[in-house]
């Protein structure tokens, strides 16, 4: 029926020409567009500024959260009490959002320092310390809550407020942006 | 542009010889001189031409404001400050595109709810009604970058709680985010491509605008009835009919633009954008424009990230649907005594959104959300569907003119076969 003009054309060169120009097109359009895309990333100069910061902790008296920047973001440093320490540990870890025990959240044997990004993981407001139900930050823009150890207990933040990279350069310094090898 | 395209003829013969190298005469003409326009319209359809005056006067102040504003991270507030105390007249030009972008909302807001009332979405305007939609996103965007470049507390942390959204998209999220901030937080590169995009946009919206325009004078437009034109008695000409009532309404709504410009030039907008950004310290309590507030709380109200995002973005997104959802044959809600109930109690529930949207996330706010935002949805995915099959209308109108004047005696009646709808023909 149909298959009456079942004549198949051999390719000519001229397909040939359509087919290599149509991809050189689409292959050199690409390419153009890499170059614009990427000019949107983060600099070179942002990048270099993203070097490790070093932060004495001798004046960050017991109970005090103090804030520091790297890379542009807010990072809160807290001195724990033992009541907040005791509070982050006798968590059942298995009944949390983003389940992670208090000891994965800083380093042995340091368990008074808490370091974590100040960001809050909804939207990226700055939560209220010593608020919440669990007293360990609160965010006002949308209600997340988080407890002593920064994991979230409630509202609408998905995961635990991060751990930037850190490690201790003596008792009473660390090095923000550097990881604990060293 | 249609068909009832070019019946311009020039009459002076350098007219003449303009015209038939370029018709724009005769474009002007048919568009806007002998266009037929609807005998009943009411004041709700002066609202385009609102929102063209509108988009005129943003572009207009906001070139103006542009020579003086300095988009850099460290001296974009005080370049604000230096416009509102030093430049001569900064203060107006200023204050008429900060209230500007508002009076612009309230207009679009009056056009898209007016175009729900009297369904001007549906068939054969459909097109014309998702440009609509496009414009309405393209003006959120130029709206929220516009809001970040006075870069006080406000700004930031808008910029840091919006540009986070893109967090939320699983896997690349991330990444997308430091390439809207070009570093890894809301910082000067993001403050410059804001401005470079805010005077981008608003020439996007002019171009839609352009089709917008074109698309409805293909169909023509909608009207208090539903019912289309029949024959010349229920049109009268664009011009001067439609054009001196534009310019009316536009004048009082100047009056009303004026009133907010001269006597509360900040009630608008959020005392701590006074306050320069801040990213060490979130302001105590963060809401967008009174514009965004139904969105907001529609974000506010899922207790998840991803879902909360997802849900906002289609609470606009579901309007594009909407010719497909409602099922009535019937397009003015003047007609539809049930859907009447409904439309109204929906415009409560958007109200009702936009003031949970300035409470705080907490307590029962957050539970009269959720409700407010579930019913949002249902009023597009079961009301209009079902309505459409359940609901008996009211008779309709045999004719535009009929509705006006009422049953014309003698020969001046619709003839019988004007029913059949021209303009669905597209």
């Amino acid at each position: 029926m149909a298959e009456t003009t079942t004549h198949v054309a051999e390719p000519t060169r001229r397909d040939f020409l359509y087919i290599a120009t149509g991809a050189a097109a689409v292959v050199g359009g690409a390419t153009l567009v890499w170059p614009f895309v990427q000019s949107l990333a983060p600099d070179a100069a942002t990048v270099a500024a993203g070097a490790p910061v070093e932060v004495d902790l001798t004046p960050i008296a017991e109970g005090q959260i103090v804030k520091v920047f790297w890379r542009g973001k807010l990072i809160f440093i807290r001195h724990r009490t033992a009541e907040e320490i005791k509070a982050a540990e006798d968590v059942n870890v298995a009944s949390l959002r983003d389940p992670q025990a208090d000891s994965a959240r800083v380093k042995e044997g340091k368990a008074q320092w808490l370091i974590v990004y100040g960001n809050c993981t909804h939207l990226g407001c700055v939560p209220l310390g010593q608020q919440g139900e669990y007293h360990g930050w609160f965010c006002p823009c949308h209600g997340s809550v988080f407890d002593t150890s920064g994991r979230v207990r409630g509202g609408p933040a998905p995961i635990n407020l991060p751990i930037p990279p850190y490690a201790f350069a003596s008792d009473t310094k660390i090095i923000i942006g550097q990881e604990a090898t060293a | 542009m249609s068909q009832h395209s070019t019946t311009y003829v020039p009459k002076s013969a350098f007219g003449k010889w303009f015209e038939s190298r370029l018709p724009i005469a005769g474009l002007v003409h048919s568009s806007f001189i002998a266009f037929p326009v609807p005998r009943n319209l009411t004041y709700f359809w002066t609202f385009g031409a609102i929102l063209a005056f509108m988009l005129v006067s943003q572009i207009v102040t906001g070139v103006v404001l542009a020579m003086y504003y300095t988009p850099n991270a460290a001296m974009a507030f005080q370049s604000v400050e230096h416009i509102m105390r030093d430049v001569n007249y900064g203060w107006l030009i200023r204050y008429l595109h900060a209230n500007g972008a508002s009076m612009f909302f309230v207009a679009v807001y009056v056009h898209i709810f007016r175009n729900f009332y009297y369904g001007s979405y549906k068939a054969p305007r459909e097109v014309l009604y998702i440009l609509g939609v496009i414009i309405f996103l393209l003006m959120m965007a130029t709206a929220f970058m516009g809001y970040v470049l006075p870069w006080g507390q406000m700004s930031f942390w808008g910029a840091t709680v919006i540009t986070n959204l893109f967090s939320a998209i699983p896997v690349v999220g991330e990444t997308i985010v430091s390439y809207l901030w070009g570093g890894y937080s809301v910082g000067n590169p993001t403050l410059n491509r804001f401005f470079s995009l805010h005077y981008l946009l608003p020439f996007m919206i002019a171009g839609v605008v352009a089709l917008h325009i074109w698309a409805l004078h293909v169909p023509g437009q909608n009207n208090p009835t539903g019912i289309p034109i029949k024959s010349g008695k229920d049109a009268v000409p664009f011009t001067p009919y439609a054009t001196i009532k534009d310019i009316f309404a536009v004048v009082v709504f100047m009056l009303f633009f004026a009133y907010w410009v001269f006597y509360m030039p900040n009630y608008l907008g959020h005392a701590d954008n006074y306050i320069p950004a801040n990213p060490a310290v979130t302001p105590a309590h963060i809401v967008p424009e009174w514009y965004f507030l139904p969105f907001y709380a529609i974000l506010r109200a899922i207790p998840d990230k991803l879902g909360g995002v997802i849900a906002m973005g289609a609470a606009i997104v579901i309007w594009c649907f909407m010719p497909w959802l409602d099922t009535s044959k019937v397009r003015s809600t003047a007609y539809r005594p049930l859907y009447k109930q409904f439309f109204w109690l929906f415009v409560v529930v958007c109200f009702l959104l936009g003031w949970l949207g300035s409470r705080p996330a907490e307590g029962w706010y957050v539970i009269a959300s959720q409700i407010c935002t579930v019913y949002y949805f249902a009023h597009f995915l079961i009301v209009l569907p079902v309505l459409g099959f359940v609901e008996r209308p009211l008779p309709l109108p045999n004719s535009i003119l009929e509705s006006v004047m009422g049953v014309q005696k003698g020969g001046a009646g619709v003839p019988a076969g004007a029913n059949a709808e021209p303009n669905t023909k597209g």
